[in-house]
């Protein structure tokens, strides 16, 4: 099942010159740049791994991109995504964030409702085997 | 570690259009690339320093003409672009490696032309597994632009092998070769001291093409140099003050700790200091002319002329 979280998820896989291009827009608004990664991309997982810090103060997309492949080299068989912070006053926030690779299987998730009291529902997302 | 930004940042210029005949006009690329402007800029900012701006003039050509073969479909490959600047202190080099980064971007060679200068502190860690991160984190700060490395020779400890410079040389070096096209590197400091850094790592020696000896300036550069920097400021010397400083230059450079164009602003800032001590010592009512002149007095008080620092005095005694 194809993950779709962040920006761009609907489309086709971003190629290397995209991405580029995206990481370029995001140093053009002195936003940084972070590298994280997961081997489960349940929902609820708002935290990746950090592969490394957070890059600050960067002027170009070369940087980013040696990162990226550093840690795509080091863990060829999960989700990366790119996170692009913003330190601006009143946003302090990531901005932006886009998935860079995905496992070559992409784990089934299944919806479970349980019934509780009154006409309440609660859901549950559990991955399928 | 700085972050400088020329101050001139141009756009970077597209490859020249070849003409219908199938020629390219290099002197037209040369205007129009903004070429002219930066090494016009070079020759009237920096006093003396000719073989420099021969180098660089060179330099300069040889990347206009690369980019002419490109445009033709001629057999072409990025040129190595990694420099070493040597030369004493205070002889311009950061000041010429920022003009460089600013060539370089004008002429497509880097893609953002910024220019990061850095010392053995901010590649170096302070224990293991420190280095490499911040080795890469200032590599990455510099892609896209000129890394300048100021005293590159410290990077080096022959009688220490466990120092963990050589864990920064190495991966310099990979970058260097593998990030031709995203970074220029431009080592920088004291000649003979490069020369025995290059003598150890051979590998930094293979991997830079450009080798630029910066001269020392001679004493009537100097004196130019001064009185650039106090136009700068809106301060003159009157007469006897540019005698004065004739001898100054004459007696600081024999002394110990000489950096050419730095110890005359360190010098010209002493004057300054002087000058308004004595303007406001003798009270009496200042108008333009007393506010920017800096006369003999404000030169003549310097330790310099009696023999340097108390404990420099000292030790010759």
């Amino acid at each position: 099942m194809r993950i779709t979280q962040g920006c761009f998820s609907y489309l086709p896989d971003l190629d290397e010159d995209q991405i580029k291009a995206q990481v370029e827009y995001c140093l053009r608004n002195d936003w940084a740049i972070g590298v994280e990664y997961t081997d489960d991309p349940h929902p609820r997982n708002t935290y990746w791994e950090m592969w490394g810090h957070p890059m600050f103060d960067l002027k170009d997309a070369a940087g980013v991109m040696m990162e990226l492949n550093a840690c795509r080299k080091a863990h060829p068989d999960v989700y990366i995504k790119l996170i692009a912070f913003d330190s601006l006053r009143g946003f302090e926030t990531v901005r932006m964030s886009f998935i860079v690779q995905r496992p070559k299987v992409e784990p089934h998730f299944t919806m479970t409702r349980t019934e509780v009291r009154g006409r309440t529902v609660n859901i549950t997302m559990s991955e399928r085997a | 570690m700085n972050e400088l930004v020329p101050a001139s940042e141009g756009e970077v210029a597209a490859a020249p259009e070849a003409r219908p005949d199938g020629r390219i006009d290099l002197a037209e690329d040369y205007r129009s690339s903004g070429v002219a402007d930066v090494l016009g800029e070079l020759d009237r900012e920096l006093i003396g320093l000719a073989p420099v701006k021969n180098r660089i003039r060179e330099t300069a050509a040889l990347l206009l003409v690369d980019r002419a073969r490109r445009k033709l479909g001629l057999a072409h490959e990025t040129p190595t672009l990694h420099m070493s600047f040597t030369g004493n202190p205070g002889v311009g080099k950061t000041t010429v490696a920022l003009k460089m980064a600013n060539l370089l971007h004008r002429l497509g060679y880097v893609r953002k032309g910024h220019l990061v200068s850095v010392t053995r502190d901010d590649l170096v860690g302070q224990y293991i597994g420190h280095t490499a991160p911040k080795t890469r984190e200032v590599l990455k700060k510099a892609m896209g632009g000129v890394l300048f490395i100021d005293e590159a020779y410290y990077l080096y400890k022959p009688d220490n092998e466990r120092d963990y410079g050589q864990e920064a040389i190495e991966i310099l070096l990979q970058v260097m070769e593998n990030h031709r096209d995203d970074l220029v590197v431009i080592l920088a400091g004291y000649a003979d001291r490069m020369e025995n850094f290059f003598a150890s790592n051979p590998g930094f020696r293979s991997r830079i093409a450009h080798h630029i000896e910066f001269p020392d300036y001679a004493d009537e550069e100097l004196l130019r140099i001064a009185e650039s920097m106090l136009a700068q400021q809106d301060y003159r010397f009157d007469a006897e003050g540019r005698a004065a400083m004739v001898d100054y230059i004459a007696v600081r450079r024999g002394l110990p700790h000489f950096a050419n164009a730095r110890s005359i602003r360190n010098a010209l800032d002493r004057a300054r200091l002087r000058q308004a001590n004595r303007l406001f010592e003798t009270g009496a009512l200042v108008d333009v002319e007393a506010l920017s002149t800096i006369r003999a007095e404000d030169i003549k008080a310097s330790r310099v002329f009696a023999g340097g620092l108390a404990h420099e005095r000292a030790k010759d005694a």
